[in-house]
């Protein structure tokens, strides 16, 4: 590990280590049921990782965030090739998506419970509903930062369609679909919560509801950081893509 | 005699001003033919119309009126005739920045379909004949401007093409190296008897380069041309080089 890095790493946990202090201390002049001691935190933490049984709700919450979020990435990218090749189909569509951007997340909760059956459904739509605007704005971003020189250079080949796709749309697009994922990741993760929260039977949005109603704050604190746990993870492994994807970029050696 | 493969005849091309005042004529009924294996150079002042004219013979753009031809076939609406009959060099080298140097140059063989292995060994080749020997995995960001031009004039050459077309290939590059590349291609092109168009804005790369060399004024259309060969003396060269700079020097700049 090189020094920088090394730093970086040691910065980011100071950070973390006055948060817990400052926790802690809180726990010693507050009441426990306000503020547990950090170790009843982490060993509520350590106690839904090993446990099967709770482990399969952080399991669920993780499947419908990936489900919501390529549901919606597939519809957004379709969406998004659509609008790039058609400015009748943009001023058709980008105004019902910019509408929908307004809309709060809890209404689409609302309408999904009023409007569908089956929970898994629910969350889906909802997942789907909330991060559809952002995915094809971002996507559609991406296509039209694509370089005309490289375009028309692809072109002078004469490629099919699929092929130009293949060479030249998508690695354009990369960057932008990876930040969108990146984006989306933590507005799923919020919103999925409150979904399972209001609509569901399963999942940390339904365990943190359980935990309201036993008033046990190391338990809700426990299930917050399974879901602050799985966006890091699921961040670093996006980072680590993406600096795979990218790794022809020019790095300067110096810093800003 | 061998039918020409470029005929234009009276091609315009006229574009929409971009604040929507009227028209802008960049080609105004240009007439002239390309012979087979013949290294035109086409000469002309920033603006004059080359670059578009260089477009409608790639089949990028579509000329407002007139014929413009390419092996006897209209470059524009027949997309699929020419796939890997064209090879173009831009002012810049375009080069894709996330393929290596090997794999920008497979680019068009991958287009066309052939085979991968093959299309590896072309590639490979086609970069040790230009000098890249052992740069086949370097992105574009750590070859120099030389060397990435070198790239992609070898991604032009790998597919085989008919005809080549040059924009201006080696104006961003210094001089010893643009001197080097101009020698280079030039031996590449009569090697594999090939078309080629060269865009210039330099007077000595024309006459340097082209068995024929034509002067365009603005909007494009010839207004001077000249055929250079082995039996061109130096005097006819300077005369040559007097005379295209008069021309030059009495276009009228735009308004």
């Amino acid at each position: 590990m090189t020094n920088s890095r090394i730093m970086r790493v040691l910065q980011a946990a100071a950070g973390m280590i006055v948060l817990a202090v400052g926790w802690q201390i809180l726990s010693f002049v507050f009441p426990h049921y306000l503020f547990p001691p950090v170790p009843e935190i982490i060993s509520r933490t350590i106690e839904i990782l090993i446990t099967g049984s709770l482990l399969v709700d952080v399991l669920l919450t993780a499947g419908r965030i990936f489900g919501g979020l390529f549901g919606a990435f597939i519809l957004g990218g379709l969406l998004a090739m659509v609008i790039g090749q058609s400015k009748s189909a943009e001023n058709f569509i980008a105004p019902v998506l910019t509408f929908f951007q307004g809309i709060p997340a809890l209404s689409w909760v609302v309408f999904a419970i009023i409007w569908f059956h089956g929970i898994e459904f629910r969350v889906l739509f909802i997942m789907v509903m909330t991060t559809l605007p952002a995915f094809t704005f971002q996507i559609l971003d991406a296509f039209r930062s694509m370089s005309k020189d490289l375009f028309e250079m692809t072109m002078a080949f004469r490629p099919s369609r699929w092929t130009l796709f293949r060479v030249l749309i998508v690695p354009t697009i990369v960057p932008g679909i990876l930040t969108a994922w990146k984006v989306n990741l933590g507005n799923a993760a919020r919103v999925v919560v409150v979904a399972e929260l209001v609509g569901a039977t399963g999942g940390v949005g339904y365990e943190l509801l359980r935990q309201q109603q036993l008033f046990d704050m190391a338990g809700a604190m426990a299930w917050t950081l399974q879901l602050v746990l799985f966006v890091l993870v699921v961040q670093q492994t996006i980072n680590a893509i993406e600096n795979w994807a990218l790794r022809y970029r020019a790095v300067s050696e110096r810093a800003m | 005699m061998t039918d020409p493969v470029i005929r234009f005849k009276d091609v315009s091309k006229t574009f929409r001003r971009p604040d929507g005042r009227g028209d802008f004529v960049a080609v105004d009924k240009l007439s002239f033919e390309v012979g087979k294996g013949e290294i035109v150079a086409v000469l002309g002042k920033t603006g004059c119309g080359k670059s578009t004219m260089f477009n409608i013979v790639a089949g990028l753009i579509e000329p407002t009126s007139g014929s413009a031809r390419v092996v006897g076939h209209d470059p524009f609406h027949e997309f699929a005739f020419f796939r890997g009959k064209i090879g173009i060099v831009f002012q810049n080298d375009r080069l894709m920045p996330w393929r290596s140097a090997l794999d920008n140059v497979r680019l068009g063989l991958q287009i066309l379909d052939s085979d991968p292995r093959q299309a590896e060994e072309t590639a490979r080749a086609w970069l040790t004949r230009l000098g890249l020997s052992g740069h086949e995995n370097d992105y574009p960001h750590a070859l120099s401007g030389g060397m990435r031009q070198r790239v992609s004039i070898a991604r032009a050459f790998a597919v085989d093409p008919e005809i080549l077309l040059c924009d201006e290939p080696f104006s961003a590059l210094d001089e010893m190296t643009a001197r080097d590349l101009r020698a280079e291609f030039v031996r590449l092109v009569r090697q594999s008897d090939k078309t080629a168009v060269f865009i210039t804005h330099q007077i000595n790369e024309a006459m340097e380069i082209g068995d024929r060399v034509m002067v365009f004024h603005r909007p494009a259309r010839i207004a001077y041309e000249t055929r250079l060969g082995p039996g061109t003396t130096d005097a006819d060269r300077r005369k040559v080089h007097e005379d295209v700079m008069r021309v030059l020097a009495v276009e009228q700049t735009p308004a």
